[in-house]
């Protein structure tokens, strides 16, 4: 994994996530209880499961955005908290149609009190390694929407978090455009702890070094898969093939528990 | 195509009155035409424009006084939970009772000049301006605002960064309605007490059966709030340019 390699010379390692006797409540019933989840530090995890398993709440979970739940269950394997070290790319691209895609991208400065055009050199590069530095002050209704997605992705670059938290980021997209987008995202990603809830069992073993299925109610994390070769694999790979029935398999039946 | 019909518009509407006249056969002193107006606003232009400049800088008075207060209100309703418990009623109580009721109480109180007519305006301004605003600030999409916490803004950077801007197109909805009742508001307040202002001529060319003076005052007024929509409506379009628009009518 040489791009990981050169990504953990520059910044330090990034730290593993762990998740313990996490606990959300949704309408009465316990959608997940008790539950435990490690992400390895520097490694993709992949979140797979049958809609409204909880795998987008877990992730909101851990980032902090559930307010329903009593936090402290989310450790670093560093001691310290995630707080501030976690960024988060959704499905929506979220990008502020009023805004340009390059102040988008440097949106997060702003928010936390920054002045306009910090950070813009630094925004311009990593627009440049999307793709979109002719885009640059384009507003994104004009955009595609892999342009678009591609905006998310140097936003959440833009962040420079040792931890990124994906939900579905690449499942509104084409197949062509949703694959470029894969190897973009695990090149540039490469070297940070990510966990991706995917719906794409295809998505998972490309990009994931540690595949969950989430199932039942309360939620349990399936047995742990680990396909062979360093993301992102080819979509014609062997190991990739041979593991994606077994996988669609474990999903029907997760399915079916639910 | 788009310059024609305005032009279209207006010269219909002209006709229509026209044959309004030829057909009842009113008097002059009745119903004049349009040429009898017409002579009557060359007559009495100074007049006419003398008072509409009185009337025009009480509108523009309110309007920015009214979108101000308003945009204030709603900014301390949507950041303070406690203000909008407060608020609100205080709200819906102001536009309970009619401002026609309150223009003699607003003459009694702020007197004859322009105070009392931009006190009127800005109050029937207040609400629309205000009601609007505040709904665009508490629809924020969940999705920016959760981007937004995950990037550690304070409530005051969401507010300014993501919320206000989001709110914009609404805010723009309730200016519009502002600018076309803002001519109202100032126009109650010259007929129940004034000594300047379209209302004022209007109401003194009525009791003096000029009412070619009074048809030309009041085009003059409705040429006034027609190019204050259209102003408002192009500068707002203009700001919010981000906003997609779509029509009912092409779907």
């Amino acid at each position: 994994m040489p791009a990981a390699d050169s990504a953990s010379l520059d910044q330090p390692p990034s730290p593993a996530v762990s998740v313990h006797a996490a606990r959300v409540v949704f309408a009465g019933a316990a959608l997940f209880d008790d539950l435990d989840v490690t992400l390895p530090g520097g490694r993709w995890t992949c979140l797979l499961g049958p809609s409204g398993v909880g795998k987008s709440t877990l992730l909101r979970h851990i980032i902090g955005l559930d307010s329903a739940t009593d936090g402290d269950t989310v450790t670093c394997s560093d001691g310290r908290p995630l707080a501030g070290r976690a960024a988060f790319m959704a499905q929506r691209d979220a990008l502020l149609p009023w805004l340009s895609v390059i102040d988008n991208v440097t949106l997060g400065s702003r928010l936390r009190g920054g002045r306009r055009g910090d950070g813009e050199d630094r925004a311009r590069a990593l627009l440049d390694g999307v793709g979109l530095s002719a885009n640059a002050w384009d507003r994104p209704d004009t955009l595609s929407g892999g342009m678009r997605q591609r905006a998310a992705l140097a936003r959440t670059l833009m962040e420079d978090r040792p931890v990124v938290l994906m939900d579905e980021p690449f499942s509104a997209l084409d197949a062509i455009t949703r694959v470029r987008l894969q190897n973009l995202s695990a090149r540039l990603l490469a070297g940070r702890t990510v966990l991706l809830v995917t719906h794409d069992p295809l998505e998972a073993l490309r990009l994931g070094h540690r595949i969950h299925v989430m199932a039942g109610r309360p939620a349990r994390l399936g047995e742990v898969l680990e396909p062979p070769g360093a993301p992102p694999r080819d979509v014609d790979d062997p190991a990739v093939l041979e593991l994606q029935g077994d996988l669609l398999r474990r999903l029907a039946a997760a399915a079916e528990a639910a | 195509m788009r310059a024609v019909r305005p032009l279209a518009i207006l010269a219909g509407l002209v006709l229509a009155w026209q044959a309004v006249v030829l057909a009842t056969g009113a008097p002059p002193y009745i119903l004049p035409g349009p040429a009898a107006t017409a002579a009557a606003w060359v007559e009495s232009r100074t007049l006419i424009l003398d008072h509409a400049a009185t009337t025009a800088a009480e509108i523009l008075l309110g309007l920015l006084l009214g979108a101000a207060l308003g945009t204030a209100s709603a900014l301390v309703m949507a950041y303070f939970r406690p203000a909008r418990r407060w608020l609100l009623p205080v709200l819906v109580i102001s536009q309970a009772i009619p401002v026609f009721a309150l223009a003699p109480l607003l003459v009694l109180w702020l007197g004859y000049g322009l105070a009392s007519k931009v006190a009127m305006a800005t109050l029937i301004i207040y609400f629309p301006v205000t009601a609007a605003f505040t709904d665009g600030l508490r629809r924020t999409d969940p999705g920016w605002l959760d981007l937004a916490r995950t990037m550690d803004a304070s409530r005051w950077t969401i507010l300014w960064h993501v919320r206000i801007p989001a709110a914009m197109p609404a805010l723009a909805s309730g200016l519009r309605v502002a600018a076309a009742v803002a001519p109202i508001g100032a126009v109650v307040g010259e007929w129940v007490g004034s000594s300047a202002g379209l209302g004022y001529l209007m109401l003194h060319a009525n009791a003096r059966m000029q009412v070619d003076l009074l048809f030309a005052a009041l085009l003059t007024l409705a040429v006034m709030a027609v190019a204050l929509y259209f102003a408002v409506d192009a500068g707002l379009r203009r700001a919010i340019a981000w906003q997609p628009e779509t029509t009912p009518s092409s779907d």
